[in-house]
């Protein structure tokens, strides 16, 4: 039977993609390991299964205490960029809303920073309420942004997201003060600025995790509410809904995923904004599908692009920030010339 | 029973009053028409009747205060479907037509099988049964204002308000939408309120009309009844004959009111 919004064949494309990514991910890097045998050590993982992958002590090490936290980190990331990407997208009703446009990652950077800079917080090992306060700042962010690009007479897509520009500069400035007053820390806080997924053991999962958790429930327990919300205000309200308090409730939990993902990865854009609309293009207009494609797309995506960063120019790394916005600078502006077509 | 009953409405949006005190009753299974010239206050009064602005009480639906209905109760009694309503890019007629089982579903659920049937009937109905799959922005005019129809029928609502349903739609299709609401009118005893821009085809489709002017009902009564040369220049300053078709009185545009047109009021 049919069931709304799945779409069965993109959802196994999308878990396929994951494996792929995951299973790349771990193999490729300075050591190369055999892909199967990669596959094979992960099965062994699983409670119950016995499997020998044949790989020797030390490749299992770098395997599973090395790359696996980090390949798990890039899932989790890239799944809560896209997911939060998309849900901005249906709240707003906005093509071009993403959590970097909207300002909402910078909002939880400043936090970070001020956690890192004031309390003397070590970026390598976050106290747990961090990305606490990066939701704190990415709600006021995306507020401020809310008030001034919808607020005024212009509600065009641009205006929202030429709001989220002025408080992201606002806010970076903040956080460059803040740097500059803190000489000490100010190498650690600009690596982590540009996007990174280096790990400590499983700390940064540990720290995302249950943060992540919470935002995916939320979202897709309401993703049917997007779609209503995609009539407007006055007809969604016609058919039963609480348009403002279902945008609220939306808008807090992509926020609360960023401000986790940023707290653990710095800021990585893009993903927010090129992984939904792809998934858009391939599998339709709905929220119900959009938002689980775009967790498991999100995932594989930032899993290779991580691949990308740490292999192109190995033995030194491209932060991944820099490589998401090789790919999604040029896809963006596609979007953006196309937004005038899609919204109405 | 009465389905609508509306006493001394008064609307404000901003600070410009839109709505002066307004009566209106329709009674159940009843068609009534709202002409009125540009600005009168049709579509607010519809959204107020919807309950989508705040009336303090002066609208009832089936003996109810509509601020007194919850939302999703509310959805269920009346549906509307508004002067053009919004499009959402890339979404399938399917899905589409299934946001009006909205009030059905419950918070957190998905919708049941019994939704997806509904659906399915409605688009067969509505003569849509090819186009679930097809998304709603590639259809045209006509088939577009079936599946907005299509929509608020979902809900299942015994009252149907309509914005200029047919605002949009060349002659043909106008008649074929308005055939289609009488005749679900009449099978499924739905009262249906509509603001009407073409006062021949308003008079020839619905049972009462009720003139709008300036926030304030100035006539209403049989489409004989209101649509007389005398009312309409007066309130919508038009030079008009009034002549007799054979579905009630034909509004015809003159030049010059001088010409010696037979009259029919």
């Amino acid at each position: 039977m049919k069931i709304p919004g799945v779409r069965w064949p993109w959802l196994l494309g999308g878990v396929l993609a994951v494996l792929v990514a995951a299973i790349a991910g771990l193999a490729f890097g300075p050591v190369s390991l055999p892909p199967g045998g990669v596959a094979v050590e992960l099965l062994d993982l699983i409670p119950g299964v016995n499997l020998h992958s044949g790989l020797s002590e030390r490749d299992a090490a770098i395997l599973l205490q090395l790359r696996l936290p980090r390949v798990v980190l890039a899932l989790l990331a890239g799944a809560m960029l896209a997911l939060a990407g998309g849900c901005y997208q249906g709240a707003f009703r906005n093509p071009l809303a993403d959590p970097y446009l909207l300002g909402a990652a910078a909002g939880a950077g400043l936090a970070v920073t001020a956690v890192v800079a004031l309390r003397g917080a070590d970026l390598g090992a976050l106290p747990p309420s961090v990305p606490l306060a990066a939701f704190a700042g990415a709600l006021i962010a995306v507020a401020l942004t809310y008030l001034l690009g919808v607020g005024g007479r212009d509600r065009s897509p641009a205006s929202l997201i030429l709001a989220g520009v002025a408080v992201s500069a606002f806010l970076a400035a903040g956080q460059t003060y803040l740097m500059q007053r803190n000489a000490d820390d100010i190498r650690a806080i600009y690596s982590w600025l540009l996007g990174r997924l280096a790990t400590n053991g499983w700390h940064e999962v540990r720290l995302l995790l249950p943060y992540a958790v919470v935002t995916t429930v939320v979202v897709l327990a309401l993703r049917r509410e997007l779609d209503v919300l995609s009539v407007g205000d006055d007809e969604a309200s016609g058919l039963g809904l609480h348009p403002q308090r279902s945008r609220f409730i939306l808008i807090a939990a992509a926020s609360l995923g960023t401000a986790a993902a940023v707290s653990v990865s710095g800021l990585i854009g893009f993903v927010g904004i090129v992984v939904p609309h792809i998934v858009r293009m391939l599998a339709g207009g709905s929220y119900r599908a959009i938002l689980p494609l775009s967790m498991l797309f999100g995932a594989a995506f930032l899993a290779l692009a991580d691949l990308a960063g740490r292999t192109f120019a190995a033995p030194a790394e491209i932060p991944i920030g820099v490589v998401t916005a090789f790919v999604g600078g040029p896809f963006f502006v596609l979007v953006l010339r196309s937004a005038k077509r899609v919204i109405t | 029973m009465s389905a609508i009953v509306v006493r001394d409405l008064h609307v404000t949006l901003g600070k410009a009053p839109i709505l002066r005190g307004v009566d209106l009753t329709v009674s159940a299974g009843e068609w009534v028409a709202v002409i009125g010239p540009n600005g009168a206050g049709k579509s607010t009064l519809l959204r107020a009747i919807g309950g989508l602005l705040p009336s303090s009480g002066a609208v009832s639906l089936l003996g109810t205060p509509v601020e007194r209905l919850r939302r999703r109760a509310r959805a269920r009694t009346v549906a509307t479907v508004a002067q053009s309503p919004v499009v959402p890019p890339g979404m399938s007629v399917f899905d589409y037509v299934l946001l009006g089982r909205t009030p059905f579903v419950s918070l957190l659920g998905r919708e049941s099988f019994a939704d997806l049937e509904a659906v399915r009937a409605l688009l067969e109905r509505l003569d849509l049964t090819g186009f679930g799959d097809r998304e709603l922005d590639t259809l045209s005019g006509g088939e577009r204002q079936r599946a907005f129809l299509a929509r608020a029928l979902a809900q299942e609502p015994s009252l149907l308000l309509l914005d200029e349903p047919t605002s949009a739609l060349d002659i043909g299709h106008q008649q074929e939408v308005l055939e289609l609401v009488d005749t679900l009118r009449r099978d499924q005893g739905l009262t249906v309120l509509a603001t009407m821009h073409d006062l021949s085809i308003a008079g020839g489709y619905a049972d009462r009309l009720v003139l709008l002017a300036e926030g304030r009902v100035v006539a209403a009564g049989t489409p004989r009844e209101v649509l007389t040369e005398e009312i309409l220049s007066r309130f919508y300053r038009a030079k008009v004959r009034v002549v007799d078709g054979v579905d009630g009185p034909l509004v015809v545009p003159v030049r010059s009111v001088s010409a010696d047109w037979p009259s029919g009021s």
